[in-house]
């Protein structure tokens, strides 16, 4: 630490140089924090709070092809299951049919009580439940739209008409839920029961069930027999985990992750090559100096962990500020353009891992000029040699 | 002072006005642009001091090889990224507009944004084949094909995992009406039986797709009888007949959208005024080239813009590299430089000989990139989750106009990284220069 000063002066020894490459250090990190951003929303899908003990019931046919309702209480009947809620997908428009809600879902009573990450206020709950047309929305989505509670929302129908013919839907926001990133507080609640009762088609079918269960462990056994329920029915069923279900739906948008990882893969790649540059420059215009230093008693230990101290410094201080700025940028993306973007907040996760990733540059890209640096000979160094 | 600041601002605004003319100008100009730097270096003495200048720099490029690999890398990041991600964007784009056609419309409720929000009952289906605008076939029956689109959870070939795919319920004449789609093997369908025809891309991303095998959709078996190609969407789906795909999925009477095939490209004003002014009927038309492009769009803007700003991060930070290792170079040099204006060379001369250098690094960085992205992601062949919730497959298209897209961004670059060292190089005092170790 006493030689803190003495790192530092040689960074400060050519600042032009040592500003680029900073520069450079924090573009990458500012991408690679960004790029993790997205890639959290993959890697964290279904990783929340309730989500071990939770599973997904959807169509052996596919997602989105109806079941029927009846299937709910066979499947809450099921050993090892505590609760169970069928949703179903609704989908509809605000105000022009550009306005897409891509989120909107009639859900049963308990829907609130299998998802405990959805914080809702008991008393919106209470509403809820005693409101015919009543809605509960996401924070983010009520501010995109400037909703407050007690408001009527008129929502055109994507697909299903009312009894009559038409497609436009009333409801009354009855309660605002919160949730630990803007990116999960999109979704629009309606009642399944209001659905089953107006709908001109599509009643008394849901698309998925979701089920709490007691013991994780025992997961994959209570799956099995809830599709046992169905099976050589004419609505066979597929149930998994809440995350395998999540890692399904997603990895069929083209696999983001390869593309993710080649995008840092090229850009770590430039940076090692950067600033292995400028460290190999920085020792060898430094022969002279470090001679010195060994002359005066430095042993080779020492100049060895000088130098890859200052790479060291020079990739932390630049991967922090380029996180530091990833952070704010997606804070600012999401609270300013649109809270639909799949980013999460840069978090711990992420910080540690550019953490490693920025101490492990350092010392790759400082090993060689330290090296060169230890090896020198003070007598060939000093003459120029 | 005054001088140096206002000589700062000229360059800022030389730099801002370079690059953007660089990213603007068509290749045409670019073109003719060197080819007139080609007759000033051989035609003029100022040209031929510069060149010979620029070949004597470039002589001593093995020298600091490190340097210049930094120029050439870090742009050949920028542009393998950049025009790997627009190619992945321009494949996508292609396959829908391949999909749809001038002379096909597409019949949707009205209001509905795509066939998955749509439906139409029995009764409709036979109005909208009744209109003037639809063609007919040689027995004189309208060439519609009332459609539903469902998707099916199959497993995919390389992971095991489920994937979806989409089944396409269509019309007994959708051969005619979709005259795109050429069978390549097996027979078609037979109407009123559970049987199938898979487009080329699904039989290569899903087992069991193959001619002879049967898919197993809501534990009844369906038996592939032929395989067909098409050149957009279509490859990446199931046909089967509408009546048995409806039922099957608990649809009911009606379908989800009407296909027709129109008397000409010219009968779409003419088609969709007979829908509106019909009072039986609630739907809208249009043709399937404008629908399919539609369905597209807000995907590809979405990678073109993910492309723009991962590939600008990028470029500031090889921008950096390539400045970085310029002013090294011209440090290298300071004494050979100071030289050359001592016996009379122009600050000129230096400028462009160093800007040259620059350049030239940054095109080699730039078309190995292309290269790269060329040879990685040429056809390579990709699904994504398309506008009805089930796969589309579709391959990246590495073009000539997005390489030199890619190029265009390299040589702005190297404009930069070059330029401030080139400066730099110039005014150095010469006297200082000389005395330099």
């Amino acid at each position: 630490m006493k030689y803190l000063h003495l790192v530092w002066a040689a960074l400060r020894r050519r600042k032009v140089r040592t500003g680029l490459t900073l520069l450079s250090i924090v573009v990458a990190f500012l991408l690679f924090g960004l790029l993790e951003s997205v890639n959290s929303v993959f890697g964290e899908a279904g990783h929340t709070v309730g989500s071990a003990h939770r599973l997904i019931t959807i169509s052996r046919t596919g997602l989105f092809t109806p079941m029927p309702i009846s299937l709910e209480a066979q499947i809450r009947a099921v050993p090892g299951v505590e609760a169970v809620t069928g949703y179903t997908f609704f989908g509809g428009s605000y105000q022009n049919p550009k306005q897409v809600i891509g989120s909107m879902f009639a859900v049963g009573r308990n829907f609130f009580s299998l998802y405990p990450e959805l914080k809702v206020a008991p008393a919106a709950l209470r509403q809820f439940d005693a409101t015919q047309t009543g809605a509960i929305v996401g924070a983010a989505l009520a501010q995109r739209y400037h909703w407050k509670v007690g408001e009527q929302i008129p929502i055109k129908a994507m697909i299903y008409p009312r009894k009559g013919g038409s497609y436009t839907w009333t409801f009354d926001l009855v309660g605002i839920y919160h949730a630990r990133s803007p990116f999960e507080e999109q979704d629009f609640l309606l009642r399944l029961r209001y659905f089953n009762e107006a709908a001109a088609f599509g009643n008394n079918r849901v698309g998925l069930f979701v089920e709490k269960i007691g013991n994780p462990q025992g997961a994959s056994g209570v799956a099995a027999a809830i599709d046992a329920l169905s099976n050589n029915s004419g609505h066979e069923t597929k149930t998994q985990s809440d995350s395998a279900f999540a890692v399904d739906f997603l990895s069929q948008f083209v696999d983001i992750g390869l593309i993710m990882h080649a995008i840092m893969g090229a850009v770590f790649f430039t940076l090692m090559l950067l600033t292995g540059n400028t460290m190999a420059q920085a020792v060898r215009e430094r022969t002279g100096e470090l001679a010195v230093l060994k002359t005066l008693g430095f042993t080779n230990g020492t100049v060895l962990s000088l130098v890859l101290a200052e790479s060291v410094l020079l990739v932390v201080l630049g991967g922090a500020l380029g996180l530091g700025a990833a952070a704010l940028a997606v804070h600012l993306l999401q609270h300013q353009i649109g809270a639909a973007l799949p980013m999460m907040p840069v978090g711990g996760a992420i910080w540690l891992r550019g953490g490693t990733l920025m101490l492990l540059i350092g010392l790759l890209v400082g090993a060689l000029p330290a090296r060169r640096g230890m090896r020198l000979r003070i007598v060939d160094a000093l003459a120029g040699r | 002072m005054l001088k140096r600041m206002l000589s700062g601002l000229g360059v800022a605004v030389a730099v801002i006005g370079a690059v953007a003319l660089t990213l603007v100008l068509p290749w045409m100009i670019i073109g003719a642009l060197v080819m007139l730097l080609g007759l000033w270096l051989a035609l003029t003495r100022m040209g031929r001091l510069s060149g010979s200048v620029t070949a004597s720099g470039m002589a001593t490029l093995p020298q600091r090889w490190g340097g210049a690999s930094v120029v050439i890398v870090g742009i050949a990041g920028v542009v393998g990224v950049l025009v790997a991600l627009l190619a992945m964007a321009s494949g996508y784009q292609a396959t829908f507009q391949a999909t749809g056609s001038a002379d096909r419309a597409i019949v949707l409720r009205s209001g509905a944004i795509s066939e998955s929000s749509s439906n139409l009952d029995q009764a409709s289906v036979m109005l909208i084949g009744q209109k003037p605008q639809v063609a007919h076939d040689a027995s004189g029956a309208p060439l519609i094909s009332p459609e539903v689109v469902v998707a099916a959870s199959l497993s995919k070939k390389g992971s095991g995992r489920d994937g979806s795919v989409t089944i396409r319920g269509v019309g007994a004449r959708v051969w005619a009406v979709r005259s795109g789609v050429k069978l390549i093997a097996g027979r078609r369908f037979t109407p009123g039986m559970r049987e199938l025809d898979a487009g080329r891309g699904a039989v290569r991303e899903f087992r069991h797709t193959s001619i002879g095998s049967s898919v197993t959709i809501n534990g009844q078996p369906w038996k592939v009888v032929g395989e067909f190609a098409h050149a957009g969407a279509h490859d990446s789906e199931l046909w089967g007949d509408v009546n048995m795909v409806a039922t099957a999925f608990h649809r009911g009477a009606s379908v989800q959208s009407v296909t027709v095939r129109l008397t000409g490209a010219q009968a779409i004003g003419a088609f969709k005024a007979a829908l509106a002014s019909d009072p039986r009927l609630k739907v809208q038309a249009q043709t399937t080239r404008a629908y399919y492009a539609k369905q597209s769009k807000s995907m590809t803007r979405v990678i073109r813009v993910l492309a723009t700003v991962v590939g600008a991060i990028m470029a500031i930070g090889a921008m950096a590299g390539a400045l970085n290792s310029m002013y090294a170079a011209v440090a290298a040099r300071t004494r050979e430089v100071a030289t050359l204006r001592a016996i009379g060379f122009r600050g000129g001369v230096v400028v462009f000989s160093i800007l040259a250098e620059t350049l030239l690094l940054a095109l080699g960085g730039g078309i190995v990139g292309a290269v790269v992205a060329w040879v990685l992601f040429h056809h390579f062949t990709a699904s994504t989750m398309g506008p009805n919730f089930s796969a589309v497959v579709f391959q990246f298209r590495v073009t000539p106009t997005l390489i030199g897209k890619g190029l265009k961004w390299a040589l702005a670059i190297g404009f930069v990284g070059g330029l401030f060292p080139a400066l730099r190089a110039a005014r150095m005092p010469v006297t200082d220069g000389l005395r330099e170790l």
